[in-house]
């Protein structure tokens, strides 16, 4: 945020260019927090008009069919354009870092992923001003997305399509940059959890998004060009919908929440002055989360009908989860024992995450037992359990983890008042919201009921839901102040403002944009800390100091986004006229046009020269 | 700011240029990582297509349509151009740049057989069968899978002839040595995807 | 499982009445308070995996606790460099053990239980319906019995029921919360379970799969009655016939219009035109006097149905009957309405077994 100042004397119109035609890792990290950022106050809106809805029964606020669209939008907005790309954001910004890093593997492709992603965002919302927004449920299971009217449905396989690929090409840009790209005595078991969670969600990323690519052509076949996928009366099967997608959807939660055990991890250890607890055993935990993740996809279809022998297998491996998860509670508990822990805000909602989280994981469990989903399943018990584990985990970690990177990323410490003030009213809001849901599912009340009826004992429990998720609005617009206000007179951060205990703290707050005048020789976990006890606070270099290779910036992700974008509507609109062929083909020739251009045109990157290199670490020497 | 780029450009090349520069090394494990992808998009489609394959809803099923005789000789095409790129590989590593692109020159009419193999199959169903992807579940899954894999034969083929024409006069370097190799792999990935396909597809098709 | 699980469960229960909203939910809907033998099954499993992972709460909240007393930094403390703890063996052992005993606890009940409610090889023996779910209502077909209906569903008590479910067009999911668990209904596969009711009542049904915008209106009752009253509703369903019907003047007409304004067309009135298996276009109205609600949720008085006849999209957004009769004025709808009131085959009703 301290770019904007600096914005003023640059002139809009630099800045703007610069973003646009960034391959930084640090700034696509402030592209994707902006981005998710938008998107995410976008789902909130659209969580408060479902809460409002059912404030009271068969209340009439908006109609059936637009409440569709807006749970529909509001889970794939939060899931898809808010809670990933903050997280990818927030490894953008400090995964390479961590390990040592002058970028990520393939600078001009992370700039891509974030323009698919943003232009992926922005084709599906676009579907609101264009006759309504999908409205089949964020699933879009099979029989409903088919008989859905309208181009809804179509604006979400076209949207998603091209939000993923922008998501799995950064799993595949992590993964290559933590393998390739590690400073001297940085081992794979001396990385910092945060890494670890990133390359392993990037596994899950590569693994995961295949079969939603492939479901999402299937789905997209069926309902444009009549092919019989699921359709029955041509032998088609929509249980092979709900398969494929859960095969994506199960290890998608992990996506979601294992970036953030990485980040817990990170700042009870940083905040306690202690090094993790059971290190080895965090980092197999979460391996082993991850790969159980791809085994229990089909707890989501116990209702199904697969027969006992597939519930109770698929019953038994979900409980099993709950073995490597409660091991990383416990570690993570450890951690704080026995140190000197210092509540701040990005502790703060560290700590307001382990008994969010736990109520989460022991739901989790619950739900796990095949015969107790049969009265769980599809029910508001499942809404509040997946809101705990994905608000409780997920947006606590992100909350946290931008308070922790904020001096980082923007050279500005955030406020710690509006941090505390803020947290409190999400906190209390966020459980008032939904612990009662729990009960609100036992006691008969569905998911995506757009009313429930009078006279069903349901009254009470959604009119403290909805008083909840008012809470929650004002402790996230409390977060959005502070952003203002730190932007404007923010402390200034300095390095090292948490007495930190990984590599980022190493260089200045903001890093400058090579990020390492030389990379940095690592000597054990959290490098930073063993130069603090043992050495003299600064990181040894671990090479020469020589010319430093640094990748060109490049419009052509954006354009290539745009070109998609244009595609994107001209898939939509082909069914209905001959000219959308237009947008369809053109805009496809312009993405892969500039493609080409970037395939046949050869581009070296530049060197910066030793002596400025040199100059500068004269410069933080004084 | 230096522009200086020799380093990518040396007298005597290194006995493996693909994997010499950082870059070459991200290629080559980026390129892993996307066949890994590659791998479980291939096997969706599978799953799917072994789904669906009996859900002929009264049209052709695969026993009546299949003939092993033109898929032999596209499984052979296809084996034969994968072994041809190893050869391409192989004379880059001994800095061969002419023979490696012989080989692949080879390699890329080999593709361009069977693609066109593949065309007159999938018209010989069209016409003859009136087999479509609209006929039944079964077509579908059908199309979706062996023309899924057609359309990344029609990519690498793409792919190399861009490369071929992009360096003709270059010759070889560590700048574009990662590209080749990674082409390469690229092509061996599709190849074994076929194995599958003649496999679980045409084999099992036809006598299972 | 029903020793003392049984007493847990009426200790835990009473406990949970104080505790929460001073009750669990409506009864006959509400799966708190389990009335069959399915929910019952599946509320065993609830108290249990939920007084194992109440346990482990509390177990982590109590070290949570300690912790943030014990170690939090206070204003003024000076900082101090703790040791640094790599891990501890036996501990990290302990809480990985333990915690899989406790997941055998659950899981091996868990296992049991599934394939015991899967266990339908008495299918035969028991009553039979084939479950129809359409947008936005229900559709039942006694095997055996040649009756047909919609929307209220008659079972006898303490006796296994059969349903065998599946859908003409989206997927819906069949659930009774205080008989049993819930069953999706597929188009391409009949999913079959049981529901067996301790007590007679009626009980409140929903659809728990998103199908539409009026998927929060697809309601349905299955309305539990004594074995008596299920044969002598079965022979009354079976016997009667809406063209014998002694019906006044107003009534008259409207059974006319019935016919005349194309109603016909898609609603049987009796069963006198049974065949086994075809789902009709709407529901099925035989019993439409007798309902305790119609069109899922609307009470059923007259001018309910008038306003329903006349405007059903505002009433059940997304329905399919919109649209697809012509427009009636307030003197037609009225005397549609007079008709429909009286189709009342049987003495055993819904009202007869609500509280």
């Amino acid at each position: 945020m301290s770019s904007i100042t600096a914005t003023n004397k640059r002139g809009f119109g630099a800045f703007l260019w610069d973003y646009l035609t960034t391959v930084d890792h640090k700034k696509i990290a402030h592209l994707y927090l902006a981005g998710g950022g938008f998107f995410f106050i976008l789902g909130g809106l659209e969580a408060l008009v479902i809460r409002i809805q059912l404030i009271k029964p068969q209340n009439d606020f908006v109609s059936a069919g637009f409440f569709n669209e807006m749970i529909t939008m509001h889970g794939t907005t939060m899931i898809f354009l808010a809670g990933m790309p903050i997280l990818i954001g927030l490894m953008n910004a400090a995964m390479p870092l961590q390990i040592g890093a002058r970028d990520v593997a393939f600078p001009f492709l992370n700039s891509l992923s974030f323009w698919l992603f943003f232009f992926g965002g922005v084709l599906l919302n676009v579907s609101f001003l264009l006759g309504g927004a999908p409205d089949a449920g964020w699933t879009s299971y099979a029989s409903l997305a088919m008989q859905s009217p309208g181009r809804g449905v179509d604006f979400y396989i076209a949207g998603l399509q091209i939000a993923g690929a922008g998501t799995l090409m950064g799993g595949i840009n992590f993964l290559a940059t933590i393998i390739t790209m590690r400073a001297p005595g940085m081992t794979y078991m001396r990385m910092p959890l945060f890494t670890w969670a990133t390359f392993i969600t990037s596994v899950l990323i590569l693994f995961a998004f295949p079969p939603l690519t492939i479901n999402l052509f299937l789905l997209m076949f069926d309902r444009m060009f009549d092919t019989a996928f699921f359709d029955v009366a041509l032998g088609g099967n929509t249980i092979i919908y709900q398969h494929l997608f859960w095969i994506f959807g199960h290890p998608e939660v992990y996506i979601l929440i294992l970036p953030l055990f990485g980040l817990f991890s990170e700042v009870f250890s940083t905040f306690s002055r202690k090094r993790l607890f059971g290190y080895t055993a965090m980092v197999f935990a979460t391996m082993l989360i991850a790969f159980l993740g791809f085994m229990v996809w089909a707890h989501h279809m116990f209702t199904v009908g697969l027969g006992p022998v597939a519930n109770s297998i698929f019953a038994v491996g979900t409980m099993a989860i709950a073995v490597p998860t409660g091991i990383k509670i416990f570690n993570w508990i450890l951690t704080m024992w026995g140190g000197q822990v210092t509540v701040n805000s990005a502790m703060l909602w560290a700590l307001g995450f382990i008994p969010s989280f736990t109520i989460g994981g022991m739901t989790g469990v619950m739900l796990g037992s095949a015969v107790a989903d049969y009265q769980y399943h599809d029910t508001y018990f499942v809404v509040a359990h997946f809101h705990y584990v994905i608000v409780g985990g997920t947006i606590f970690g992100i909350f946290s983890g931008l308070h922790y990177w904020w001096p980082k990323m923007f050279g500005r410490v955030l406020n710690e008042t509006l941090g505390k003030v803020g947290f409190w009213f999400f906190f209390i809001g966020f459980h008032l919201t939904f612990f009662i849901q729990h009960f609100l599912g036992l006691m008969g009340m569905p998911r995506r009921y757009w009313v429930f009826l009078h006279d069903q004992g349901l009254e009470l429990g959604n009119l403290i839901s909805t008083i909840g998720a008012f809470a929650m609005a004002v402790g996230s617009t409390i977060f959005i102040i502070n952003i203002v206000v730190t932007a404007v007179k923010g402390e200034k951060a300095v390095a090292d403002p948490w007495d930190g205990r990984t590599l980022e703290w190493s260089v200045s707050s903001p890093p400058p944009y090579y990020n390492f005048e030389q990379v940095p020789l690592v000597r054990g976990l959290d490098p930073l800390w063993i130069e603090k006890m043992e050495g003299d606070g600064t990181m040894p270099p671990g090479e020469p100091l020589d010319d430093v290779h640094m990748p060109n910036g490049s419009f052509l992700p954006f354009l290539m986004g745009l070109g998609f974008f244009v595609a994107g509507f001209g898939f939509i609109y082909q069914t209905d006229y001959t000219m959308a062929y237009l947008a369809l083909y053109g805009g496809m020739a312009f993405a892969i046009g500039c493609m080409a251009v970037r395939s046949v045109k050869d581009d070296y990157g530049y060197y910066i020269p030793k002596e400025e290199l040199q100059k500068a670490l004269e410069g933080e020497a004084k | 700011m230096s522009q200086d780029h020799s380093a990518l450009f040396p007298e005597n090349l290194p006995i493996e240029p693909e994997k010499a520069t950082l870059e070459g090394q991200n290629k080559f494990f980026g390129l892993w990582f996307f066949l890994g992808g590659e791998t479980v998009l291939f096997a969706s489609l599978f799953g799917v297509y072994l789904a669906l394959k009996n859900s002929t809803a009264g049209g052709p099923a695969s026993e009546d349509l299949f003939g092993l005789g033109l898929v032999f000789l596209m499984t052979m095409l296809l084996l034969t151009s994968s072994l041809t790129s190893v050869y391409a590989m192989y004379h880059m590593r001994n800095h061969d740049f002419k023979k490696m692109y012989l080989w692949l020159g080879i390699t890329g009419l080999l593709g361009i057989g069977f693609l066109a193999c593949e065309i007159y199959e999938f018209a010989h169903y069209i016409t003859d069968y009136g087999f479509t992807f609209r006929s039944s579940a079964f077509g579908s899954a059908f199309y979706a899978l062996v023309g899924f894999h057609g359309g990344h034969v029609l990519f690498g083929i793409c792919w190399l002839i861009g490369l071929l024409i992009r360096n003709a006069k270059r010759g070889l370097n560590l700048y574009n040595a990662p590209k080749f190799n990674t082409f390469s792999l690229y092509w061996h990935f599709i190849d074994v995807v076929w194995v599958f396909i003649f496999t679980v597809v045409y084999l099992m098709g036809k006598v299972g | 499982m029903n020793g003392w699980m049984g007493k847990l469960r009426t200790a835990l229960l009473l406990g949970s009445v104080m505790f929460i909203l001073s009750a669990c939910g409506r009864d006959n809907l509400t799966a708190l308070v389990p009335k069959g033998y399915g929910a019952d099954i599946s509320m065993d499993l609830i108290i249990l995996t939920t007084v194992v992972m109440t346990g482990v709460l509390i177990v982590v909240m109590i070290l949570f606790t300690i912790v943030l007393i014990r170690f939090r930094k206070k204003k003024g403390d000076p900082v101090i460099n703790p040791e640094q703890v790599e891990g501890h063996k036996t501990l990290e052992a302990v809480w990985t053990i333990i915690p899989i005993i406790l997941v055998v606890i659950m899981a091996v009940p868990t296992v049991l239980a599934t394939f015991h409610l899967a266990d339908d090889t008495d299918a035969a023996d028991h009553i039979n319906i084939d479950v129809t779910g359409n947008q936005y209502w229900w559709h039942y077909d006694y095997q055996n019995e040649e009756i047909a209906t919609s929307q209220d569903m008659y079972i006898p008590v303490g006796t296994k029921v059969y349903v065998n479910l599946i859908t003409s067009d989206v997927l819906h999911s069949f659930w009774v919360p205080s008989l049993s668990g819930k069953l999706d209904v597929n188009p391409e596969n009949v999913n079959t379970m049981y529901i067996e009711a301790y007590e007679e009542g009626v009980y409140f049904g929903k659809c728990a799969e998103l199908c539409g915008p009026s998927h929060s209106l697809m309601d349905f009752k299955v309305v539990v009655v004594s074995e008596e009253e299920y044969e002598q509703w079965v022979t009354d369903m079976q016997d009667f016939d809406s063209e014998e019907l002694e019906l006044d003047a107003v009534a008259q007409e409207g059974k006319e219009l019935f016919d005349e304004k194309s109603c016909i067309g898609c609603h049987a009135t009796d069963n006198q035109n049974y065949s086994a298996g075809s789902v009709p276009v709407g529901p099925d109205l035989t019993s439409f006097g007798d309902r305790s609600r119609f069109a899922g949720y609307l009470e059923p008085t007259k001018e309910e149905l008038v306003h329903w006849i006349q405007d059903p999209e505002t009433l059940k957004p997304g329905n399919l009957m919109t649209g697809s009769y012509p427009e009636l004025n307030d003197d037609e709808a009225d005397k549609i309405a007079e008709y429909l009131m009286q189709l009342k085959p049987s003495e055993v009703t819904a009202e007869s077994k609500e509280d």
